[in-house]
């Protein structure tokens, strides 16, 4: 297997690598130490601008340039808001952060907030992560004790706090406006934008809303300086390592952390070991959480025109071009959480449809009358295909039913939904037509798992 | 009945007012604390909270309502939840699901027959690469077998010695308590 340097998660082998007794041995809080002691505000900014470093929630924004969008005439301080709701389906990178070392977290929590000048920082952990909650607050506490977070942070005077605010089960509190809402107490429901939250986010004052990975990658960024940092990626303007995740039909599920721009095919059967069975090829991977529209290994990039961002890759196949955000916008799906679903051909795509659909319309939060109506009425088409009472038409409806939602909402979580269902029914759109004639094979996910885990016989 | 909160309790609900600008910004985190109490959130609880930070009780019923995680029912000692989201359905997720109905004689949304489990479904938790998995309580089971699954039954059943006679669910146990105190910033985590 390639052994890529570990940077954010060099210290997650250790033992204990949840306390500050084992983490401060290795570095930890000397990049917080350095930037409160040697650096100007300002000057940390820039750092984190020459990381190129694009956030790791999914949308794929450059951290440096969103904090220089905060009013510079503002009378209130900002607050730092962390997004710890990790909740995207096929995402479980943050978790590894919050309970295998929290301290960096906290660490990168306080640099940013230096750079930034805000006093008050919430860390939104999904209520659920109850372990990733205690790690947590331990690690706040520890690093109060050495007066890390307090009144004087290295000695300067720059007054600071940060508190974990627990969320309460709701995927869509992970949206930066409704985990805003949620946080003051509200229902988890989006709010309009603008204003952004840079402007008017959290209680009415401006807010830098970033992931968990993004601001544990802050002390990192500040130790070996931006450019150095940004230098580890294989891709330029997206910088840096980052936390890939990868689970479904391959034989080593799990995080592991490589340069941006590592291929699919690397993750899937060199870091992810392989398919879980030899007799069953890669039928489709979803690339980087649910939202982010299937891809086939078949399917060969056509980018003959030199110009073209994908002209490099032209002639190879989709899961050999580096995972990127703008290579894989430019594939016609997203980078998003950077987390891939890898499926075997035994899977059929009628029911990943199901599976999926009926995670969204659970989740919807029922605001806007597409989204609310789409996402249940698009369950209900696939439940219906699924248990052989569908049609032939069901195909075009579901098309119709998603192009209805796409760009018709408040937030992006109507896109996030109507995406994935447009990729599906692109790329086997016999498999629905089947389904409509035939009924789809029942349970075929299940299906596939007898005798793995089960019985203990992994492949 | 009215419902109050423990004295150790109240003091966390006194901190937790201090870290926001607004009161009712603590709305979830004391609903939260309730719940580890009483096991489930009540008409009761929700009048406590509506008083304590000054909101109209429909405020508050919209919060309890809009997430998962608040019980509007008493639920049983323990709370299976199992994930159905697409990575653990690749491995077995619905095969997990099936055997607890059939071992608790229940149906999702039900408590099992000798009333210490009520099986749930969940969505995504954060532990795709560990599938199947559930979480019982605060705790994930992951990389499940069917023999590691009913294991970790055996064990949790064996400890849930508090069982009433008509076999409904018993909430606010000790457990949960104790869990509560070192949940909220103040406990040792
Ligand atoms: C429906 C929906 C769910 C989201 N869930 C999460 C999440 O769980 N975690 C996260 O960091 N970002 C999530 N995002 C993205 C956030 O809105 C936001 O872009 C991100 O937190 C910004 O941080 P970053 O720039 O560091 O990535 C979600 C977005 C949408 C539309
Ligand atoms: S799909 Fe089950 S934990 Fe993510």
């Amino acid at each position: 297997m390639a052994d890529f340097p570990k940077v954010l998660s060099n210290r997650y082998a250790l033992p204990q690598s949840w306390t500050l007794k084992t983490v401060e041995a290795h570095g930890a809080y000397s990049a917080a130490r350095q930037a409160f002691t040697t650096m100007k505000p300002e000057q940390i900014a820039a750092e984190v601008k020459d990381a190129n470093i694009r956030g790791r929630g999914g949308a794929g924004f450059p951290a440096g340039v969103k904090w220089s969008f905060l009013p510079k005439d503002s009378k209130v301080a900002p607050y730092l808001v962390i997004n710890a709701d990790e909740g995207e389906p096929g995402t479980f990178k943050d978790r590894t952060i919050m309970e295998l070392d929290p301290h960096r977290l906290i660490e990168g929590c306080l640099i940013a907030m230096r750079a930034i000048g805000a006093n008050v920082c919430y860390i939104y952990v999904r209520g659920e992560l109850v372990t990733s909650i205690k790690r947590l607050e331990a690690a706040i506490e520890e690093a109060r004790s050495r007066g890390y977070i307090g009144k004087q942070p290295f000695g300067v005077n720059h007054e600071l706090k940060i508190y974990v605010h627990m969320g309460a089960g709701a995927y869509i509190c992970g949206e930066e406006t409704s985990l805003l809402n949620s946080l003051e107490g509200m229902r988890g429901e989006p709010r309009l934008k603008p204003p952004f939250p840079a402007v008017k986010g959290a209680f009415g004052a401006p807010t830098i809303v970033n992931n968990v990975e993004t601001i544990a990658s802050v002390p990192d960024i500040i130790r070996m300086g931006g450019k150095a940092w940004s230098d580890q990626s294989r891709l330029p303007r997206d910088g840096g390592t980052r936390l890939y995740g990868v689970s479904g039909h391959v034989k080593t599920p799990g995080v592991y952390e490589a340069p941006v721009g590592l291929t699919l095919r690397e993750l899937i059967y060199d870091l992810g070991g392989g398919m879980l069975y030899a007799a069953r090829p890669l039928k489709a991977v979803i690339p980087g959480g649910s939202s982010t529209p299937v891809l086939r290994p078949g399917d060969l990039v056509h980018a003959p025109d030199e110009k073209h961002p994908l002209h490099p890759w032209h002639g190879k196949s989709h899961i050999d071009v580096p995972m990127g955000v703008d290579t894989f916008r430019a594939l016609g799906t997203m980078l998003g959480t950077c987390c891939a679903i890898v499926m075997d051909d035994s899977v059929n795509m009628v029911d990943v449809a199901r599976n999926l659909m009926h995670f969204y319309s659970h989740e919807s939060c029922g605001q806007c009358t597409p989204c609310r109506e789409g996402t249940g009425w698009l369950h209900d088409v696939l439940r219906n295909l699924c248990e052989g009472r569908g049609s032939e038409n069901d195909a075009a409806m579901l098309v119709e039913i998603a192009n209805n939602m796409m760009g018709n909402t408040i937030c992006a979580f109507a896109d996030g939904t109507a995406m994935p269902m447009l990729g599906l029914l692109q790329k086997f759109r016999e498999e629905f037509i089947e389904a409509g004639k035939r009924g789809a094979p029942k349970h075929t996910l299940g299906a596939t798992v007898r005798g793995i885990g089960f019985t203990g016989g992994a492949a | 009945m009215t419902f109050t909160l423990s004295a150790e309790s109240e003091k966390i609900v006194d901190e937790l007012l201090t870290r926001y600008p607004t009161k009712r910004a603590s709305c979830l985190p004391v609903l939260h604390l309730c719940q580890r109490e009483q096991g489930w959130i009540s008409p009761e609880v929700i009048d406590y909270v509506a008083k304590r930070l000054d909101l109209p009780t429909s405020e508050v019923q919209g919060i309890v309502t809009f997430y998962t995680m608040y019980h509007q029912e008493p639920v049983a000692p323990n709370v299976v939840w199992v994930c159905r989201t697409l990575s653990c359905d690749l491995r077995g997720g619905r095969e997990v699901q099936k055997h607890l109905e059939e071992r608790f004689g229940c149906h999702v949304g039900g408590t099992s027959k000798d009333g210490k489990f009520t099986l749930k479904t969940a969505e995504c938790l954060a532990a795709c690469g560990q599938a199947p998995m559930i979480q019982v309580n605060d705790e994930f089971y992951e990389n499940l077998t069917l023999a590691s699954l009913d294991r970790v039954i055996d064990e949790l059943a064996a400890k849930t010695g508090v069982k009433s006679p008509s076999g409904t669910p018993q909430p606010g146990t000790p457990e949960a308590r104790v869990r509560a105190k070192t949940l909220m910033g103040l406990g040792e985590g």
